[in-house]
């Protein structure tokens, strides 16, 4: 669809998703349903890192699910390696799901705390048998995997409540690495660890991908962080992606209004040096009835006419041609407009 | 619809003398496997006007610290040493030396608190009309209409849209951040001296965060309190807080003005923190984490109880504890090596 942020050619992209569309029936909402994801088009680049951000009810996870093809998608197209992971059956559709892994927000809540690490991490293997020859190959590459990721043979035998977070996060990343995929989905990482914890697991997947040149697609809402793992960035609100481009050009010049209200609203160490930030009013409408035209129009400063009545169509970053936006009214173009706002 | 805010936190005039003087306040926890210490010795005051942070991870004690003070620890935890000391409109009074009837009196005019989860914090089964006018019944004896009209008062304060109506609406009916502005309310109501904050915008999204903040701070201003902010997150206290105290471990380890303990850190676990902050950090690079992970509170060495995880442990860390000990105006670290850690 034309009204998506245009992105250039990657070279072998690894994953392709085009104006993917998937909604929900929600009880009493009558006719209504919520449209969580609304046009989404991204790509991701082998070995490359795609931050997602947005605020809670933007789509994100529902996007993270139907990349796992846990949601299969009302329209649009999903291509991994050039296959359309929804047409695959079978022993086909086996060998794909290998491919794509993910690892979870919470591991308390997602690791079995009646099986052992050892058993957590194989435990893969059990629908892939093709992966392992017989037991002593398994405990050999379960060994191998919590050496990988930091933990020591020990560690094997112990049962999910004898670890730190940071260390059953560690177990989770193992599970994930066990198939050797492609593609891990990293679903708020690390937004349960303890922050002195939360950096050694970043450290430790940014080993992981120069290792094992993985892809990440990593779902955050923390902004420091993505800003510190991610290769490009795409920002969600209300089902859309509203700004896509690299890392740096979305954090330094972004050009939705959206955008710019986020980053600065997340308080940053540094913060004295900041003179003003944009405080929106309100709060995210409800997906089931929202704003028509722009999505944000409702929260925006910038907001005019056309933007309750037309859907606005990517904005190119003048510099940077793989950086654009959903708006009427972009920041880069027009400027920010936050002069004329009373203080 | 969008204000800018000047980011400048509004400079309050703080009181000389403090409203809130902690003093060795110790808590244990008793388990099925012993009785740990939770919080040791924990000594901070806090002044009207300004915001305190007590900053640590997990398990520090910095939320058991608020729970303490405020009276609402679970049975299993019991206050072993210390005194608080809150010098309010009817003098100083002891928190925790002070019967029932006088920590009643306490709540809310003195005293308040805003928790995390708003929607375990405020009661399901009645409006937030009856739950914000409750303070003025109770403490005021005010008629259920003169209540009303205080509660419809409050939530305009606080920012809610249409009071009138939404008065008889009940909480699972607001957002996330409309329920921690109802919370702020309730806390407010009675113009305390001393508001706890225990983390009140962890379970909210950035730009509702960035609101709730600028309400505190306003209020904060008006009500001429002094807040205490409870939190893990360094960039809130940057922005927030006048003065913070890291924890770790159930003791305070630093103390001093923000500026200060963020800009020129005297204890190395302030250090580990703040290098551990992906800011300003390029895509690829490794960020400085601190290794290993807090001690179990069951098992706290005899020492320093950074020892295991700090770069500087020397031969004397494991055996003498440091004490809270001056390192510059106003400013106290718990380190052997303070002047070291720069070096970190």
């Amino acid at each position: 669809m034309s009204e998506m942020p245009k992105v250039t050619e990657v070279t072998e992209n690894l994953l392709e998703v085009r104006d993917v569309r998937k909604s929900f029936r929600v009880p009493h909402a009558g006719k209504n349903k919520l449209q969580a994801l609304d046009g989404i088009t991204l790509d991701l680049a082998r070995g490359q890192t795609l931050g997602l951000v947005g605020e809670s009810g933007c789509g994100k996870s529902t996007l993270a699910r139907t990349l796992m093809m846990l949601e299969r998608p009302d329209e649009g197209t999903v291509r991994f390696d050039g296959v359309d992971p929804f047409s695959l059956r079978g022993a086909d559709l086996l060998k794909f799901r290998s491919r794509v892994q993910m690892v979870f927000q919470d591991p308390y809540a997602s690791l079995n705390s009646r099986m052992t690490a050892a058993d957590i991490i194989a435990e893969p293997w059990r629908s892939h048998k093709e992966l392992i020859k017989n037991r002593q190959d398994r405990d050999m590459r379960v060994r191998g995997l919590l050496d990988l990721v930091g933990l020591g043979v020990k560690a094997a035998n112990k049962f999910p409540q004898e670890f730190s977070g940071g260390q059953r996060q560690r177990i989770g990343i193992a599970r994930a690495l066990a198939l050797n995929p492609d593609v891990i989905i990293c679903d708020e990482p690390v937004s349960a660890l303890d922050l002195s914890v939360q950096a050694q697991v970043l450290n430790l997947l940014n080993d992981l991908q120069q290792q094992l040149k993985i892809s990440y697609v990593f779902i955050s809402h923390d902004l420091s962080v993505v800003r510190h793992v991610a290769d490009r960035v795409a920002v969600m609100y209300l089902g859309k992606i509203i700004e896509n481009g690299p890392t740096e050009a979305v954090f330094e010049r972004p050009n939705h209004p959206y955008t710019a209200a986020l980053m600065s609203a997340a308080p940053t160490l540094d913060g004295e040096q900041r003179k003003q930030r944009i405080l929106l009013k309100g709060e995210v409408p409800s997906p089931i009835n929202p704003p028509s035209g722009c999505r944000f129009r409702t929260r925006c400063w910038k907001a005019t006419d056309v933007c309750a009545t037309t859907s606005p169509t990517a904005s190119v970053d003048p510099e940077i041609a793989d950086h654009s936006a959903l708006c009427h009214h972009p920041m880069l173009l027009e400027g920010s407009g936050l002069e004329s706002v009373s203080v | 619809m969008t204000a800018l805010a000047d980011h400048d936190t509004p400079v309050d005039e703080v009181d000389a003398t403090p409203v809130l003087e902690v003093d060795g306040l110790s808590v244990e926890v008793r388990t099925i496997t012993g009785t740990l210490r939770a919080v040791n010795e924990v000594s901070f005051e806090a002044h009207r006007g300004e915001t305190l942070a007590l900053l640590g991870e997990s398990g520090c004690g910095k939320s058991m610290t608020a729970t303490a003070l405020v009276g609402l620890l679970e049975p299993v935890a019991d206050i072993v040493g210390g005194t608080a000391k809150l010098g309010g409109r009817t003098g100083q009074v002891d928190l925790f030396s002070a019967d029932r009837k006088k920590r009643r009196e306490m709540a809310g005019t003195e005293l308040a608190i805003v928790f995390q989860d708003a929607l375990t914090a405020l009661n399901p089964l009645y409006t937030v009309g009856t739950q914000l006018a409750e303070p003025f019944r109770i403490h005021q004896g005010m008629s259920a209409k003169d209540a009303k009209a205080k509660a419809i008062d409050l939530m305009t304060r606080v920012g809610i849209p249409q009071p009138q109506t939404r008065l008889n609406s009940y909480p699972h009916q607001f957002s996330g951040g409309m329920r921690q502005r109802l919370l702020i309310a309730m806390a407010v109501a009675l113009n305390p001296s001393v508001l706890i904050a225990d983390e009140p915008t962890t379970a909210l999204d950035v730009t509702v965060q960035a609101q709730i903040m600028a309400l505190l701070r306003d209020l904060r201003s008006e009500y001429h309190m002094a807040v205490v902010l409870i939190t893990h997150d360094l960039a809130l206290v940057a922005e927030e807080a006048d003065r913070v105290a890291v924890m770790y471990a159930g003791n305070i380890v630093e103390t001093g003005t923000v500026a200060e303990v963020f800009g020129n850190p005297k204890h190395p676990y302030t250090k580990g923190l703040l290098n551990s902050v992906p800011v300003n950090a390029r895509r690829g690079d490794d960020l400085k984490s601190i290794g290993g992970s807090p001690p179990d509170l069951h098992s706290i060495p005899q020492g320093c109880v950074y020892q295991a995880r700090c770069p500087l442990a020397a031969e004397v860390c494991k055996t003498t504890r440091p004490t809270l000990a001056t390192v510059g105006t106003g400013r106290k670290a718990a380190c052997h090596f303070p002047e070291e850690v720069k070096n970190v």
